[in-house]
């Protein structure tokens, strides 16, 4: 890839937001009195902030970069990672299981989960959650130095060092508050950064029913863009829900309408939304309760509509691909300087006549697919044309037959941004990669601080005390999230692992929280053990089940998944039972320990209802929750 | 806290915003620049306006709309 020149202007949107998050922390300064005020921004935040926020947080550039590609890889049924996968949680979060986070006064996800049961259910929480902030954090500045690098030439030690030490002022001057705030601006920034982007690339396409002709052809035929080896219907790309019916075998995500529905709508998005202190934490520091209920129902607004931003340039972009006119492919992985000097060493010793042999040899010494009538002509030209190493090097790049999905959303960037514009899209990458961090940090220095330092190390100090580890250990965080952002560069099979290891942790967890919020007798036991049982139960379904290669490492070949993402959503079904079943018997078999009293705003039936009487109709939870729900419902319909 | 969010993204737009519709104007006659990427359209200029008008509403949201912020 050739590293994109930037203009004057560019540098100056890039320095202009860099300067206002820094201001923003300076400004911010003053206010931090407290461990209050700096870690959970003492809850006083309007709710349309802390919505918007509470979106951002997890739109980080990952989820950005990563949903273009789905948008190619998988057409319209991506969606329903929003609309399946995220709509119905936050709303739930909103009406049920708000009113026990914020009510209960507890500081974070974990202390929750100490006041309803003990130090052994928030122990594993909090320890399992930092730790995995760290690294979340860790990826996110890793793919962001490498991209800096790749697209702007950049070098990798500088760009990471340096943007972490612009996350690290602004939150250690403003704390929780200085993230939030930072999050809100990141959030115009993307929607104004993309919306023209997308708009260019629509116009261009020619509307939606040209696009949606092209796709019909991609689904017959998707090994022309070599997303995939299979055929489809011819809907495949355009319909949300039909391709599932058909079974794994009729979608090109492989997955069956029952892992959809159960393990994504409900497992995983429930687990994640309702339960992942990330996002939580920005409904806590609402400041009040209505503002609290309000603020997963605010975001919910814009994540409804997301997809157009996020997903259709994926769609574009494979529409573009198959228009041979527009002159654009979807971007190959870039070969590295060794991948190209295997491949030039081969092409050099092959013979034209050849082309076969030469061409299975030059996958496997740069492992990588690669086109044969490519490698066929590039073979005839090397000594018909007398090619240069440079243009050698071009064509065995643009020979390569595999896809890189990551970059479809900059390769969209790039081909419709003039200066300028540019400037306004990359500032708004940047911008979600280091909120990304920004927002991970935050929320370990606060299960750090409280959860960890305060309930075992050291317990009953003064304010002040907790109010300098806060600021100590986001120094801490930030220096072990490039730590990790240097592992993940260097050992990226093993950053697999570890991300694996946290999708087994987090797949039970929701089942824990529905039976802790709404039935009483759940004990602490009963808790602490079925989520261990319901973790342990992810990793032995991922060690006895195969999907595309990876699993089975118990040596036991069970079943075969038809993709990997159909094997992620089985897998936190059975996870999700589990733990639910675990912590239901163990539940009857034990004693509680904890009181009706003690349970009081902590369990629903043992809570007084809220009184939404003062509000407007329109804008109770309930009320608004259900508007949302039906608009999700006819967004469905629509994209049937 | 005490800092109205819609001050800093105000002001922060309004300055993009400026940037872009006076880079905008500066090439508006550098027709091959927006021909090769932007179909052909001024972008800079169009958005920078666009921009421009957020900033300032969020400006006005802070300077007038008191306590109560708009819902997005």
């Amino acid at each position: 890839m050739q590293p994109i020149h930037l203009a004057w202007v560019d540098y100056a949107i890039l320095l202009a937001y860099t300067g206002f998050v820094i201001g923003i922390g300076f400004a911010l300064r003053g206010y931090m009195k407290t461990s209050s005020d700096f870690l959970t921004s003492g809850r006083s935040i309007p709710a349309w902030v802390t919505g918007l926020a509470f979106m951002a947080a997890n739109l980080g550039a990952l989820e950005l970069v990563g949903m273009a590609g789905s948008g190619a890889k998988y057409g319209i049924a991506t969606a329903h990672f929003y609309w399946v996968g995220a709509i119905p949680a936050m709303v739930f979060l909103a009406v049920f299981m708000m009113p026990f986070y914020y009510g209960s006064k507890a500081r974070s996800v974990p202390e929750y989960l100490k006041l309803r049961f003990d130090e052994r259910v928030r122990c594993l929480n909090s320890l399992s959650f930092a730790v995995m902030t760290v690294f979340a954090s860790g990826i996110s500045m890793n793919a962001l130095a490498k991209l800096l690098h790749l697209l702007l030439g950049w070098n990798y030690d500088a760009s990471l060092w340096i943007c972490s030490a612009v996350v690290l002022v602004y939150v250690l001057k403003g704390g929780l508050t200085s993230a939030i705030y930072t999050e809100v601006l990141q959030f115009f920034m993307i929607v104004l950064g993309f919306a023209p982007v997308v708009f260019l690339g629509f116009k261009d396409m020619g509307g939606w029913d040209a696009i949606k002709s092209k796709l019909v052809l991609v689904a017959q035929n998707p090994a022309a863009l070599s997303l995939n080896d299979k055929t489809f219907q011819p809907d495949a790309w355009t319909s949300a829900w039909k391709p599932l019916m058909g079974g794994p075998a009729a979608n090109p995500m492989g997955v069956d309408i029952f892992a959809i529905v159960f393990g994504l709508g409900f497992v995983l998005s429930f687990g994640y939304w309702c339960t992942n202190f990330l996002v939580v934490q920005r409904a806590m520091a609402a400041k009040d309760m209505t503002a609290a209920r309000r603020t997963p129902l605010i975001a919910a607004v814009p994540k409804m509509v997301f997809p157009v931003l996020v997903i259709l340039p994926g769609i574009i972009a494979i529409a573009l691909a198959s228009t041979p006119d527009k002159n654009y492919r979807l971007p190959p992985p870039a070969l590295s300087s060794g991948q190209y000097s295997a491949g030039l060493a081969d092409l050099k010793s092959g013979q034209p006549g050849d082309a076969d042999r030469v061409t299975a040899k030059v996958s496997q010494d740069i492992g990588l697919k690669m086109d044969k009538a490519k490698m066929a002509s590039l073979l005839a030209d090397i000594p018909a044309r007398h090619l240069t190493d440079d243009q050698i090097k071009d064509r065995l790049q643009n020979a390569v037959a595999e896809n890189d999905y990551d970059g479809i959303i900059l390769s969209l960037v790039k081909k419709y941004c003039p200066p300028g514009l540019l400037g306004l899209a990359l500032t708004a990458l940047l911008a979600s990669f280091m909120s990304g961090m920004a927002g991970n940090v935050t929320a370990f220095n606060t299960v750090w601080t409280y959860d960890l330092y305060q309930a075992y190390l050291a317990p009953n100090k003064p304010d002040r005390h907790y109010f300098v580890m806060g600021q100590a250990i986001t120094v801490v965080g930030i220096v072990l999230s490039i730590a990790c952002a240097y592992f993940a560069h260097k050992y990226s099979n093993a950053m697999d692992v570890v991300q694996l290891v946290f999708s087994f942790v987090n797949a039970p967890l929701f089942a824990t929280f529905l039976l802790a919020m709404f039935w009483a007798r759940t004990t602490g036991t009963g808790a602490f053990i079925g989520l261990l049982g319901g973790i342990i139960t992810s990793g032995l379904v991922h060690g006895s089940t195969l999907a595309e290669g990876k699993g089975g490492w118990l040596g036991l070949h069970l079943y075969e998944f038809p993709s990997s993402m159909a094997q992620n959503f089985w897998l936190a079904s059975f996870a999700f039972t589990a733990c639910f079943l675990l912590t239901l018997f163990i539940s009857l078999a034990t004693k509680r320990t904890k009181t009706d009293e003690e349970l009081k705003g902590l369990v629903y039936s043992l809570t007084p209802k809220l009184a939404d009487g003062d509000q407007p109709w329109i804008l109770r939870p309930a009320v608004m929750g259900s508007i949302l729900l039906l608009g999700c419902v006819i967004l469905n319909v629509i994209f049937w | 806290m005490g800092l109205d969010i819609r001050w800093p993204i105000g002001i922060m737009f309004s300055l993009v915003g400026l940037l872009l519709v006076v880079f905008g104007a500066a090439t508006n006659s550098d027709a091959a620049m927006y021909s090769q990427t932007s179909l052909g359209i001024n972008v800079n200029l169009i958005w920078g306006v666009v921009l421009l008008v957020f900033g300032v509403g969020m400006l006005l949201g802070a300077k007038f709309g008191g306590k109560k912020p708009p819902t997005p």
